[in-house]
């Protein structure tokens, strides 16, 4: 059992890791080679082999698409080799990002479950909130952001809480959706016990209504805590933040250190693929306690 | 059981005239029509009939899971509504509906969480309704852990908890294989001979109804309406074996008898 769901999950991945890191490689050299046989040119070296081009367009640097293993040294290097304290550090632009986007997730979600338990026992709020919060999903995030930050700065605001609060804005709305459903997906037999027992409406919450929801509170908090990440980034970019990854995209992208820019983006994205599994497990774990792994 | 016509005031449930029609998309369906029922303390009351003659609607008229469209309903002289908000019954569901991140003992306590009874009281009455059906030592696992007859029983050990003098079945063995079915059957017999609790019992299978209960009441569909009543003379002590004889078999012929009639378009039509 155990070698045959290995070789069901593992070797897709790998295969189409592969893939992934090969096609990266294929890129790197279509798109470096005007730039190198300029050089060349400039150089008057005409006399170059297919190898010399293809391995000189894997270590310029500053690429128009650098190689997967220069990102990787990158990445080893501000990570591994630098101290978390230095501003050079990925880690410390990583923990900068992380913090405010957890903030921001965190605050989200309470949000999310206040405005959905709203929703659910008010019709009137559901029929004047829901459009709002819908609304509040269609303007570019991007647009908004500096707005945010420009009003909370004017009132004192300044630091994590304005980032954290973009984060929110992104979170809370996948949570709204799925809690909506969640608290109202009880069972009809589960829903005439508790109308049997004459239970209160908050009994009827905490008993039934909130633990009935959390697998669809898990699966909205996934995507929720992915795109605080994004917001968090965001957030970095239109403040000329000095720290976080967003700092450090825009620096990047200011001095056309491409590298740094593309391991400034790996960063982001394996810790946002990190949260979701985090936050994932935990929801197989509820689950798994609900008794909702074993439904079949 | 009584008359209804001039029903005494002892009864546990009096029905009169109860009608009631659901608004569909399709347009007004009638599910019950003109029901006259008066259920006396310690009756085992079937209801019995084809699928769509309202039987399980009526007994969610009687636990106030439905509202008549016109007729009164007396639950232990109160309204439906007086008597769920005083817990006068405990309701089984055709599906266990056991809350499935509950254990077995949590799940038999959950009405008594929301009665707010003691913990040294909740322990008690696990321990004392688990036990009686056959449950002791199963208090720690969860639902899925127990076959399909288990979860029935402790859904039953859960209605019971509650202390009720009225329990209300909704066909609470229609899942379960025959064997099971039969063993819970003795069971339920004993257990309502033991208690002298007032039944109401929803079903589609004739030997069960006949082989439980006190009084049948057989249903006909289209409109739901009460086509005969049945009195058993059985004994109130009898055993699976009671099936074999001449007495079982008569009551059964005429509850088919009268399920056949019931049916109006195989006469009629």
């Amino acid at each position: 059992m155990k070698t045959h769901t290995l070789r069901e999950s593992f070797v897709p991945v790998v295969v189409v890791l592969c893939a992934i890191v090969l096609l990266w490689y294929a890129a790197t050299v279509f798109l470096n080679i005007p730039w190198q046989r300029d050089v060349y040119e400039r150089a008057n070296n005409t006399d170059y082999s297919v190898v010399e081009m293809v391995s000189a367009t894997m270590s310029q640097e500053r690429p128009v698409m650098p190689a997967p293993h220069q990102v990787a040294q990158e990445v080893y290097k501000t990570t591994v080799e630098k101290k978390i304290t230095s501003k050079r550090s990925l880690i410390f632009h990583s923990g900068v990002t992380l913090s405010s986007a957890l903030l921001g997730f965190l605050l989200g979600t309470l949000l999310g479950i206040l405005l959905a338990v709203l929703i659910v026992y008010n019709r009137a709020l559901n029929k004047s909130l829901m459009p709002w919060i819908i609304t509040s999903q269609t303007i570019p995030i991007l647009a908004v952001a500096p707005m945010i930050i420009v009003v909370l700065n004017a009132v004192g605001i300044q630091g994590l809480l304005p980032k954290a609060f973009i984060s929110m804005y992104l979170s809370f709305f996948p949570v709204v959706v799925g809690m909506v459903k969640g608290l109202t997906s009880a069972d009809s037999s589960h829903t005439d016990l508790m109308h049997t027992y004459n239970a209160s409406a908050a009994q009827t919450f905490w008993k039934l209504r909130l633990p009935t929801s959390l697998p669809y509170l898990f699966t909205s908090m996934k995507v929720a805590v992915a795109i605080a990440m994004v917001g968090a980034i965001v957030a970095e970019l239109p403040t000329g933040a000095v720290a976080g990854l967003g700092a450090r995209l825009l620096a990047g992208s200011y001095y056309g250190q491409t590298i740094q820019i593309w391991s400034a983006l790996v960063m982001a994205s394996l810790l946002a693929a990190l949260l979701v599994m985090c936050v994932g497990l935990i929801g197989k774990l509820v689950n798994r306690r609900m008794g909702l792994a074993h439904h079949a | 059981m009584s008359n209804t016509e001039n029903s005494s005031t002892s009864n546990v449930i009096d029905i009169e005239n109860l009608s009631l029609t659901f608004q569909t998309g399709d347009g007004a369906v009638e599910a019950l029509s003109d029901i006259n029922l008066g259920i006396e303390q310690g009756d085992f009351v079937s209801l019995i009939g084809p699928s769509g003659c309202g039987k399980t609607t009526l007994l969610r008229v009687i636990a106030d899971l439905e509202h008549a469209t016109s007729g009164a309903v007396k639950v232990n002289n109160m309204t439906p509504e007086q008597a769920r908000r005083e817990r006068a019954y405990g309701y089984v569901f055709q599906a266990a509906a056991l809350y499935p991140w509950r254990t077995i003992a949590k799940n038999v306590a959950l009405p008594l969480e929301i009665m707010g009874l003691s913990a040294a009281e909740r322990r008690e009455r696990i321990e004392r309704n688990l036990a009686l059906v056959d449950l002791a030592g199963f208090e720690k696992k969860y639902p899925w852990q127990l076959s399909g007859g288990m979860q029935q029983r402790a859904s039953i050990a859960r209605a019971l908890a509650v202390e009720p003098d009225l329990l209300l079945m909704d066909e609470p063995f229609g899942a379960l294989d025959e064997i099971v079915r039969d063993h819970l059957n003795e069971q339920l017999l004993a257990l309502w001979a033991k208690t002298n609790k007032t039944v109401v019992f929803v079903t589609h299978s004739i030997p069960e109804a006949v082989y439980l209960s006190s009084h049948i009441v057989v249903m006909s569909p289209r409109p739901g309406r009460i086509h005969d009543i049945i009195k058993s003379d059985l004994p109130p002590d009898r055993n699976l074996d009671i099936r074999e004889t001449p007495e079982f078999m008569k009551l059964a012929n005429r509850v088919r008898d009268g399920l056949r009639a019931g049916h109006s378009y195989d006469v009629n039509q």
